[in-house]
């Protein structure tokens, strides 16, 4: 196990286009990072630098403390799964998995308790001698996991490993995948365009846009502080409603009505024309479901409603806004970054599932203002990031996950190497059910 | 399918079996005739007699034909090696590696496979004659290596193609060499292409006829269709049109046999060298 260090990564292709511009990034040992973003903003280019497969144009790859630009793919010790697991057609489960330390010249009794032990972890038991075109998806992914875990690896790396299998398998590897990791307590790094695993996965998040880093932070930070409007906007789903705004003494005005702002973000967006605001769908509430007690801590406003979904659970509601052509050519320039279709100018509401607010009527809504973040139509900066509660989230969540490592080590089996041997499977099925 | 649709199939079918077996029957009816038959005009021979077959294994024509099936033996098998060996190395570089001259490789495996062969061969003679290649094993595998080489190249390198580079990257995060990755991953998934190739490039070299007749002189290195042209009748007046039958018929079985060992696997290669993972 060991942390990974890039300082100032460039990835220039032939024809000179940077795939990968000047990324630094530090991944402690143990740490679960993400690298997330649109297709072609160069995540998966990055993470086939760490693993070797793709060279360096410039920059240092440090890898446990060594320098490791020139090394081969199998001088660095790190286990990749692939997008498309590039499990072995002609080779039996038993022996995909068993590939790496059959190349490592390790015992045959050795390689026979190892892969044992993985496949009990992946539950894999009974499909060992099958070949791996007879196994379904989630088997085989399973195999492809099997396989990265057999040997001691300094580091484990995910190349969107779920993303060919159907929703709900997808959810279960998801856990599976997070469990492992906190139980083998191994670094990291796992590449997605699917920002629900980034933000259930991921200790932090590296955002990456056009080969370069936006932000790294928790998903709580990503989530609550952006820098700018890039990451709000692909972060959150439904994402984030951009309004127009324009400050008027120390309140803004939008097309839901004046919002009010404290002193440090009046202080923060004064001096501009035209102001961005963000707000996410669920700082929205229909006015007449609100406490008293909360009441003032927003702003209310009428507007008329588009549309209505009713999911059970929840509700959102579409309202429609008018928008300054400057703020609509920055919207639609963003939603095709984002590989998102045209945003229409409507503000999506998430309000509660009992609300009677109905398609094509007026309605009453309520606006929790003290979240709301505003950003500089032109640079995308979120002018009114506070930097030190994000860093506060970021240091909860890496607290957060030195417990969890420690709780799993406890309690979990372990895999290859730590000593647990044989025996003992009884007694660790009862320690898991007690952990999970 | 309609029935009446299916029967024009099988008439079409039978038809076409008719017309391209049909000279093999005549060869095989041939070698059954005696002497006296085999001018009478009839497609099947009037008594069965296997006097051609004695003439050419344990007859006159036995000390011409069985060094030549050796000779031919050896030198198609050791050619077919070597290029399918030599093959799979280039069309790995071709399929895999990005270098210059990729496409000159790949233009010139072409432009020697469709160079004929008839214009090097008396060059060639000179040649082998003052370097003393003349009439030697070495001196007809060289030359079928020009013949095979090009079109094995080209397959291989197709089916090569199809293996998925993740699964050699894999390999290769996995610990494995270079040549490991090449030799525990991607020949055993080429494997039905290399088949494929080296039967293509037995026949292409079982097959010719120029250079064997123009590059040997006696029985060290003739192959068979080389001494099939050899044969003589048992007077100068009689033509060795039955003991050439037969011959030929010999000729035929390694192919057939070779056919039907691998029938599964040519066809599997020839329609699907793509490897689903």
């Amino acid at each position: 196990m060991a942390s990974i260090e890039m300082k100032n990564i460039v990835k220039q292709y032939g024809d000179g286009y940077p795939a990968v511009n000047d990324v630094s990034l530090d991944i402690a040992d143990g740490e679960f990072m993400i690298l997330v973003g649109p297709s072609g903003c160069g995540k998966s280019t990055l993470l086939r630098m760490i693993v070797g497969l793709e060279d360096i144009t410039s920059g240092d790859m440090i890898i446990g403390g060594k320098r490791v630009n020139d090394l081969a793919p199998r001088d660095r010790n790190l286990s990749m799964v692939f997008q498309n697991y590039a499990l072995y057609p002609h080779m039996t489960v038993y022996e995909n998995i068993a590939f790496p330390l059959r190349l490592s010249k390790t015992p045959d009794d050795e390689v026979r308790r190892r892969v044992t032990e993985a496949s009990d972890v992946l539950e894999l038991k009974e499909h060992l001698e099958r070949k791996p075109a007879n196994l379904s998806g989630g088997q085989r992914q399973r195999v492809a996991m099997g396989r990265a875990i057999v040997r001691q690896a300094e580091a484990f790396l995910f190349d969107e490993p779920l993303s060919n299998l159907d929703a709900k398998l997808r959810g279960q590897m998801r856990t599976e995948i997070s469990r492992l990791q906190r139980r083998l307590g191994i670094t990291t790094v796992y590449v997605t365009h699917d920002q629900t695993e980034a933000m259930t996965l991921g200790d932090r998040v590296c955002v990456l846009r056009k080969g370069k880093i936006q932000q790294v932070a928790s998903p709580r930070e990503l989530y609550e502080q952006p820098v700018n409007l890039f990451v709000a906007g692909f972060i959150g789903s439904p994402p984030m409603n951009f309004l127009p705004a324009t400050l008027e003494g120390d309140s803004l005005s939008t097309p839901f009505g004046p919002i009010r702002l404290d002193e440090r973000r009046v202080a923060a967006v004064r001096g501009r024309d035209l102001l961005m605001v963000g707000i996410r769908p669920e700082y929205f509430e229909d006015a007449s479901l609100v406490d008293e007690a909360k009441m003032p801590l927003g702003s209310t406003f009428r507007a008329r409603v588009d549309v209505t979904e009713w999911l059970g659970d929840s509700q959102y509601a579409y309202i429609p806004y008018e928008a300054p052509e400057a703020i609509t050519a920055q919207l639609r320039d963003l939603s095709r970054e984002l590989d998102a279709e045209e945003i229409r100018t409507q503000a999506i509401v998430s309000i509660d599932a009992t609300s009677r607010i109905r398609e094509g009527r007026e309605a009453e809504f309520w606006l929790d203002s003290r979240k709301v973040h505003v950003f500089d139509p032109q640079t995308g900066d979120n002018l009114t990031r506070d930097a030190e509660a994000g860093a506060r989230l970021t240091q909860m969540a890496e607290e957060d996950r030195v417990e969890q490592v420690e709780h799993a080590q406890n309690s979990g089996q372990t895999v290859s190497g730590q000593g647990t041997g044989g025996g003992g499977g009884g007694a660790h099925g009862a320690h898991r059910a007690g952990a999970a | 399918m309609s029935s009446r649709e299916r029967t024009w199939w099988i008439v079409g079918g039978i038809l076409i079996v008719i017309y391209a077996l049909f000279p093999i029957a005549w060869i095989v009816s041939l070698s059954f005739k005696s002497a006296a038959d085999i001018a009478n005009g009839q497609f099947l021979p009037t008594t069965w007699s296997t006097e051609n077959y004695s003439f050419i294994l344990t007859g006159g024509a036995s000390d011409l034909f069985l060094p030549a099936l050796r000779n031919s033996f050896g030198i198609c098998l050791i050619a077919t090696a070597i290029s399918c060996l030599l093959a799979m190395f280039a069309a790995y570089a071709i399929a895999r590696l990005d270098f210059p001259g990729k496409t000159l490789i790949l233009s010139t495996a072409l432009a020697v496979a469709i160079f004929p062969v008839i214009s090097i061969v008396t060059p060639l003679f000179n040649v082998w004659r003052q370097i003393g290649l003349y009439d030697t094993w070495p001196g007809l595998i060289i030359p079928y290596l020009s013949l095979t080489l090009p079109i094995s190249i080209w397959t291989m390198s197709a089916f090569f193609r199809e293996i998925p580079w993740e699964m050699e990257q894999a390999a290769q995060v996995d610990g494995a060499t270079t040549w490991q990755a090449f030799r525990k991953v991607i020949v055993p998934l080429a494997a039905p292409g290399v088949f494929t190739t080296a039967i293509i490039a037995f026949f292409i070299a079982w097959n010719d006829f120029v250079y064997g007749i123009s590059l040997t002189s006696t029985s060290a290195a003739r192959p068979v269709p080389a001494a099939l042209g050899l044969f003589s009748g048992a007077s100068q007046f009689e033509d060795p049109t039955g003991g050439i039958s037969a011959a030929a018929v010999i000729v035929t079985i390694p192919v057939v046999v070779l056919v039907l060992l691998f029938q599964r696997r040519i066809v599997a290669g020839l329609t699907n060298g793509a490897v689903k993972g």
